[in-house]
């Protein structure tokens, strides 16, 4: 995983609650082996047409001024339904860094973490306030120091936002979790000789 | 199992059975893992992870392979085998291969006898059982809980960490009890209490909560009920939802393949019985239904939140305070192509589907059967009905359900997760209507364009008979 300190980036307004991860990523599109090219599946059934290929002029990630963006803002509720971590990966495809939401689902936000897309937790107002931002001006621009947990508004509204200091060690870092626990082995070794295995599959 | 004199609850006895190391202001609890349940779809890259890494699975043995998600459930050819016709699902599933049996870890290939999905076969082998954790790249893990586990989904990156490690690092989650009182009335089910809980919560309700079900209700469902409502944890944003074990669970589990045996039952069954919440114990959030004012229930828009019973309205947009509410009922109702204030009763539909792990096991089966034995399914209705499992659909053509079912003018298919998630072929047109067992009803789920209306197996098998959305009570009373 790549270090991430800081995002400077314009932002596009999805301002849709619940958008699931079939939305996301739909589910044709799982069949893969593996992480690369799923940025064009992004949000596939709202971004083309019936033929699956033609841009859907009417969806906002196709209209030319919002090409740029890195930063998604979102209705409530981002990122439920499934685990798919094809999710996160489809949208760092589609070049986004963060997104903002009041409430993020716990397995998407976990699987963004581990993968350096930083979820943003904001109010409702700050939320509303940046949909109407995107809409007005699409050159709009906000900042995010990971380090501080602060994300900066254009007027120079600077907004706390929660992050665990695990994964933020994590992404300043651009060390994945796995290592730590990997380092864990004795004592899982310990726990194991003190718990007995309650199945065994290969039995 | 009180300790320190301190009374806790299911949940917090089996966290804290599996801690190998404690949360810290820095760090996230360790938690270890009983058992990894592992499928196709969500586990290439983790298996790519370890080979970049040079690693191996900590623990084959307490891991275990099933296909389900991509497999078709086509009928087999005359050799016994499922063709696979399309060529990436095919390749997905040779990777699958050749990850299990490098890294040692049992597999159920497709058509195999013990085949099925992940969360149909865990339980019905004998392999989940109380006070385990239980893990799997795959949402509806939640599942399991049905059995006083702690079971949830995970993402691929955790699918490496718990192959590699045999634990995950995970925040503790809050919880919430979830008493459901009073006894169910006839044509009411498990699907319709949960349905119910999520139309009150809402679908993000239950985000950074473990549920534990309680109440009469509850209790007087069978495992199989049990399951269908620990499934529907994740559609109310909980992870993992938990019922107390109890007699109905250890009847379900003794005597199957992987159940403990001799003086190891008698052990098991005294840990297990210490795991229900003592009393005087607290949760983070409460909250109670009423069984007995339930009726039958079904989602009217484009997630498992938007549902109702099934003799009401569709709701207004304009009633709706909150705004971003509003947009989002306005959007489902497009999508759905819905007026506002509509009725659901008696709206034509194109397809019935009975299946997926929230309603495909054998109960779920016999349910269906019974109601549609000596009826027909409506000339304009395709009505498709795949078992949860390969030991389900043994179970079920044993006591003569498939030759119901296609007397009936059903298809009887082979098993496999098929139109829950429409990555098989097996999907909805755009624009038709489907009565749906399943879990979700998001846009484009069943099959692009495809328009979803979740119900429990008797009132998807009364609106296959008739043709439309209906009430399966009025047609029992009819019998
Ligand atoms: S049946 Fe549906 S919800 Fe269940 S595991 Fe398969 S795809 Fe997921």
């Amino acid at each position: 995983m790549e270090k991430l300190t800081h995002i400077q980036g314009s932002i596009v307004a999805i301002p849709v609650n619940d958008i699931d991860t079939d939305q996301i990523i739909p589910a044709r599109f799982l069949k893969v082996t593996n992480k690369e090219g799923l940025g064009k599946a992004a949000f596939c059934d709202w971004r083309y047409l019936e033929d699956g290929e033609t841009p859907n002029p009417e969806f906002i990630l196709n209209d030319p001024v919002y090409q740029e963006a890195s930063v998604l803002v979102a209705g409530d509720n981002f990122g439920c339904g499934s685990s798919r971590e094809h999710a996160p990966w489809a949208l760092m495809g589609a070049g986004f860094k963060a997104v903002i939401s009041t409430d993020f689902a716990d397995i998407f936000n976990n699987n963004a973490l581990k993968n350096g897309l930083l979820p943003i937790i904001v109010d409702a107002d700050t939320q509303q306030q940046l949909f109407s931002l995107a809409e007005e001006d699409p050159s709009t621009a906000v900042s995010v120091d990971v380090e501080a947990q602060t994300l900066t508004l254009p007027d120079g509204r600077a907004i706390n936002f929660p992050l665990d200091e695990f994964s933020k060690y994590c992404l300043l870092n651009g060390v994945d979790q796995l290592g730590y626990l990997l380092a864990l082995d004795e004592e899982v070794q310990a726990f194991e000789a003190r718990n007995p295995q309650r199945v065994a599959t290969t039995a | 199992m009180k300790e320190n004199g301190k009374p806790r609850t299911l949940f917090e006895k089996v966290w804290s059975a599996h801690t190998v190391r404690d949360q810290s202001d820095d760090t996230p609890a360790v938690l270890y893992i009983d058992l990894h349940l592992v499928h196709e779809v969500t586990s290439p890259q983790a298996f790519s992870m370890l080979r970049e890494r040079g690693l191996s699975v900590r623990r084959p043995d307490q891991t275990i392979g099933t296909m389900d998600h991509s497999t078709p459930t086509t009928p087999r050819n005359e050799l016994g085998i499922i063709p696979v016709a399309d060529a990436m699902a095919a390749k997905q599933l040779d990777v699958f291969t050749k990850n299990c049996s490098d890294f040692g870890i049992p597999m159920y290939a497709l058509g195999d006898e013990h085949q099925g999905i992940v969360h149909v076969i865990g339980p019905e082998k004998g392999l989940t059982q109380p006070g385990m954790t239980i893990v799997c790249g795959d949402s509806h893990t939640s599942t399991h809980g049905a059995f006083g586990a702690l079971a949830f989904g995970i993402g691929t990156s955790e699918v490496g960490h718990v192959l590699a490690t045999q634990t995950l690092l995970q925040n503790k989650p809050k919880t919430m009890a979830v008493n459901v009182e009073g006894a169910l009335g006839d044509g009411v089910t498990a699907k319709d209490i949960i349905l119910a809980i999520i139309a009150k919560i809402g679908i993000g309700g239950g985000t950074g909560y473990v549920f534990e079900y309680r109440g009469e209700a509850i209790r007087k469902l069978s495992m199989e009920g049990r399951m269908t409502v620990c499934n529907m944890s994740i559609e109310g944003g909980a992870r993992a939802g938990m019922v107390a074990p109890d007699d109905t669970t250890f009847d379900y589990i003794s005597g199957r393949e992987h159940a403990p045996r001799g003086a190891g039952w008698d052990a098991a069954l005294s840990k297990w019985r210490q795991l229900p919440t003592d009393d005087g114990a607290s949760y983070d959030a409460e909250i109670t239904l009423r069984a007995d004012e339930l009726t039958p229930m079904i989602t009217y828009g484009t997630n498992p939140g938007m549902g109702m019973p099934i003799a009401a309205t569709v709701p207004k947009p304009e009633d709706e305070s909150d705004y971003n509410k509003k947009i989002a009922l306005d959007k489902a109702l497009n999508y759905m192509d819905l007026a506002p204030g509509q009725k659901l009763l008696g709206k034509a539909i194109d397809v019935v589907f009975i299946g997926s792990c929230t309603n495909s096991r054998i109960s779920d089966l016999r349910l269906a059967a019974d109601f549609v034995k000596g009826r027909k399914v409506a000339d304009s209705v395709r009505m498709m009905v795949v078992p949860g499992s390969q030991q389900v659909k043994r179970q079920a053509e044993s006591e003569g359900l498939d030759e119901i079912f296609r007397a009936a003018g059903a298809e009887w298919r082979e098993a496999g997760c098929s139109m829950c998630i429409a990555m098989n072929g097996d999907q909805l047109q755009p624009g038709q209507y489907a009565v749906s067992t399943s879990n979700r009803n998001f846009e484009g789920r069943q099959g692009k364009g495809g328009r979803s209306f979740l119900a429990s197996p008797l009132t998807a098998a009364a609106s296959a008979i008739a043709g439309v959305v209906t009430d399966p009570r009025t047609m029992m009373a009819a019998n």
